[in-house]
């Protein structure tokens, strides 16, 4: 059951994928229904392993691995482990990539590379399927890339347009720095554990064993395989390329922004939380804090209805990082599934209005407008009703609005931060989450209303707007259903109360007794004592989000103007998205320019001038051998030739030719020799 | 005649084959037609010949010097009939028996 089930279930996309990849095209209607049945069938299958591991009641964790390469005495495996965790984050992943498959079938209609972006779905899924059921931290390196790939393949899909391509070599490029901070902390574990395995490693943890036998090292591992979840949850300071990777289709922002990819990172530091120290928790917890505050500031100046969302998804993912780093394990996971939901959902309800809008303007043959600026519309309500009231059950559940949600895990999330603050008075953590909640609020009904509320910039267009079809609107009505409370917990104020709760229960922490943050009693007696006060602040604050949104945007009360001219330069910088993007040109972009030019001052004159030398020192070489050769070797053979010619010439004065003249010598010769020897 | 004035010893003859070989080479080395050069040749066998049969008379040789003697007499006679055979047609190549005239393996 747990053997099996598992890697079907990973398998399944992958043979998706390898389908699509090779017959797509020949297919009826492009496969589309393929790649959409077969992962429809992997999330029943999800469906059926989590009801069965769930009610189970068990915390039991079911791991089943073979070895795989075998180096000395070292051995690598591949295998599976299934805990509560993982079976959750399992249909999460499935569910929204099923939605996303329906999605498409209605938004991708007529693309040129319709079952090529099947295809990827399929892989993208496969690899995060990996990332999520293995119980090897290799192997999730493996999909952790694989993900990476795949996202840049989907980003990249329109890849004519300039902007789409380079959104996904920056996403890539990006999500790599993080990585490499991840492979060293992976590697500081291999080499002190001689494991890959979460088991090993853990148990060597607990069995007191740190890497290289201090306690710096395994917070420096922590920290640096958090790095990893830095890159692909796009938190601080490496958040830049997840609102470019907007470029993508929708659907995919929806997939790989809400749900998927982004929520790995947050799985990573779920998975490793046992062996995370105080101080790497207390890195976590102020990362997340600052990406949730920066993220939430930039998404209130944005005018693109992505751009927002994209913001919006940092600033939550920067709240699940920080739940994580406050020790508040469960209410961050959950706001993973519930985000997961309620993201989804908001992305696929901002496709079904893009794919209005461009209908609408295809229609007016205007290609000039541009159909994701929320300037544009306005309206909405009317003519999209499915869409609209979708759309508001997601605002309010990200807002944090009772009765959905969202409420549950961001007011748990809140509670751990005013809990973790009262343990250890690092007020700041409470502070910035509970304005985040209330930024959140404000720009999510500022876009809501821009969007579907007030007057319309242009009549033309919204004459034209339809509601889109039901391949597009079931997706949205099913996750909106998902985003109310009771799937999470029968109690619409706590969670705590809900099976969730009792699924997911925060792990002992394994690392030396010094170094680990405040044990799960202390934590839970501290939340519980300021549940009721972080729940009413959190409603008020989220109301008062909303009911600033309604003066400024909806009753025109307060000019948004008037207030962006009051801000100042926080308004000027927040448009600007802080300039992360101009700091990294000048620092990292120029800067890899100039050690490119100093580098190929170095190939050119250094290098070249080696080979160059060397050449010049042959040639010379050459030339001396030659000098010899042409006057020592062949001046020798020469003179010998010469000295020949000479010395015949010589002779031959001698030979007159006239028999008298030989005599004579001869006569001659014989009287020296008489004279000689006689 | 049991006793004469002058009775000629081994020495006299060897003087005239000298006498007579520094002739011949005179003749050889000096004149320039080939017939004389070939005279001059018959002139030192001859004065070897003088000295073969002196010796063997002087000598207790008995009559060997006069064997060779014969042998050099017949030889000169063949050397004759070849040289003037081969004067012949040096005549007929060069239309001259001058021998400073033949030169042409001058070097």
């Amino acid at each position: 059951m747990f053997t099996n089930l598992p890697i079907i279930i990973l398998l399944l996309p992958l043979l998706a994928f390898i389908l699509m990849i090779f017959i797509g095209n020949k297919l009826p209607r492009k496969g589309d229904w393929l790649a959409t049945g077969m992962m429809a069938l992997t999330l029943v299958l999800s469906v059926v392993l989590l009801i069965t591991k769930v009610g189970s009641h068990s915390a039991d964790v079911f791991t089943s691995s073979l070895d795989w390469v075998v180096i000395g005495s070292k051995t690598i495996g591949v295998g599976i482990m299934i805990d509560n965790l993982a079976a959750i984050m399992l249909v999460v992943v499935t569910l929204v990539s099923t939605l996303v498959h329906l999605f498409s079938i209605g938004y991708m209609e007529g693309d040129i590379r319709y079952s090529r972006y099947y295809a990827y779905l399929g892989l993208f899924s496969f690899s995060m399927l990996g990332i999520v059921l293995t119980n090897n931290i290799l192997l999730m390196y493996v999909f952790w890339e694989l993900v990476g790939i795949s996202s840049y393949l989907l980003i990249g899909h329109w890849y004519e347009k300039k902007s789409a391509s380079n959104a996904a070599n920056k996403a890539f490029i990006v999500n790599r720095v993080g990585d490499f901070g991840m492979f060293i902390g992976i590697m500081i574990l291999f080499i002190s554990f001689s494991s890959f395995t979460f088991e090993a490693i853990f148990d060597s943890i607990s069995a007191g064993k740190l890497p290289f036998g201090s306690e710096g090292w395994l917070t420096a591992a922590g920290v640096l395989i958090f790095s990893g979840a830095i890159g692909k949850s796009a938190q601080f300071p490496l958040h830049v390329w997840l609102p470019d990777a907007m470029e993508g289709p929708t659907p995919v922002s929806a997939l790989i922004h809400a749900a998927t990819m982004v929520a790995a990172g947050v799985y990573l530091v779920a998975r490793v939380f046992p062996m995370l120290t105080a101080d790497a928790l207390m890195v976590i917890a102020y990362i997340g804090a600052i990406t949730a505050l920066i993220a939430a500031t930039i998404a209130i100046t944005q005018f693109d209805i992505k751009k927002v969302l994209a913001y919006s998804t940092i600033s939550q993912l920067g709240y699940m990082i920080m739940a994580l780093g406050v020790g508040a394990y469960t209410a961050g996971f959950m706001h993973l599934v519930t985000h997961a939901a309620f993201k989804a959902g908001l992305f696929l309800g901002a496709g079904s209005v893009i794919y209005a809008m461009h209908a609408a303007l295809h229609k007016l043959h205007d290609h000039d407008t541009d159909a994701q600026n929320i300037r544009n519309m306005g309206g909405l309500k009317a003519k999209m009703p499915v869409t609209y009231w979708t759309f508001l059950i997601f605002t309010l559940a990200i807002s944090g609005i009772p009765l959905t949600s969202g409420f549950l895990s961001k007011d748990e999330i809140l509670a751990g931060t005013l809990a973790f603050s009262t343990i250890n008075g690092h007020w700041l953590l409470p502070l910035i989450g509970f304005t985040v909640a209330g930024l959140t609020a404000f720009y999510m009904f500022r876009l809501f209303i821009l969007t579907f509320h007030g007057k319309t910039a242009n009549e033309k267009i919204l004459g034209g707007v339809i509601e889109s079809p039901k391949v597009m609107t079931i997706p949205l009505m099913v996750l909106a259903a998902l985003s109310l409370f009771f799937f999470y917990s029968f109690n619409p104020f706590g969670a705590s109360s809900g099976w969730f709760y009792s699924a997911v229960v925060r792990p002992v922490s394994i690392v030396p007794e010094l170094l680990q943050p405040a044990a799960y009693p202390v934590f839970y007696e501290a939340v519980s004592s300021v549940h009721t006060i972080a729940m009413v602040l959190s409603i008020i604050i989220a109301v008062a989000g909303v009911f600033l949104a309604f003066l400024v945007y909806e009753k025109k009360k307060i000019s948004a103007e008037k207030l962006a001219q009051h801000a100042g330069f926080l308004y000027k910088g927040a448009t600007n998205k802080w300039y992360f993007d101009e700091i990294y040109n000048r620092v990292f972009v120029n800067g890899s320019h100039v050690i490119m030019k100093a580098l190929r001052w170095f190939d050119e004159t250094i290098i070249d001038g080696i080979v160059n030398g060397a050449a010049t020192v042959t040639q010379l070489f050459a030339s001396i051998s030659g000098w010899i050769d042409t006057n020592i070797v062949d001046g020798l053979v020469n003179g010998t030739a010469s000295t020949a010619n000479r010395a015949g010439r010589l002779l031959s004065y001698i030979q007159t030719g006239k028999v008298q003249t030989y005599l004579l010598f001869v006569l001659f010769s014989l009287l020296v020799l008489f004279i000689l020897f006689l | 005649m049991s006793s004469t004035i002058f009775e000629p010893g081994l020495n006299h003859f060897l003087v005239v084959s000298a006498l007579l070989f520094s002739l011949g080479i005179m003749a050889v080395l000096s004149k320039r037609n080939v017939i004389m050069v070939l005279m001059g040749v018959e002139l030192i066998l001859n004065s070897a010949n003088i000295n073969l049969i002196a010796f063997s008379r002087f000598t207790e040789l008995s009559l060997d010097g006069q064997m060779i003697g014969l042998f050099v007499i017949i030889i000169a006679a063949a050397e004759a009939a070849v040289a003037l055979a081969i004067v012949l047609n040096v005549y007929n190549r060069f239309k001259t028996i001058n021998l400073d005239e033949i030169n042409l393996l001058k070097g």
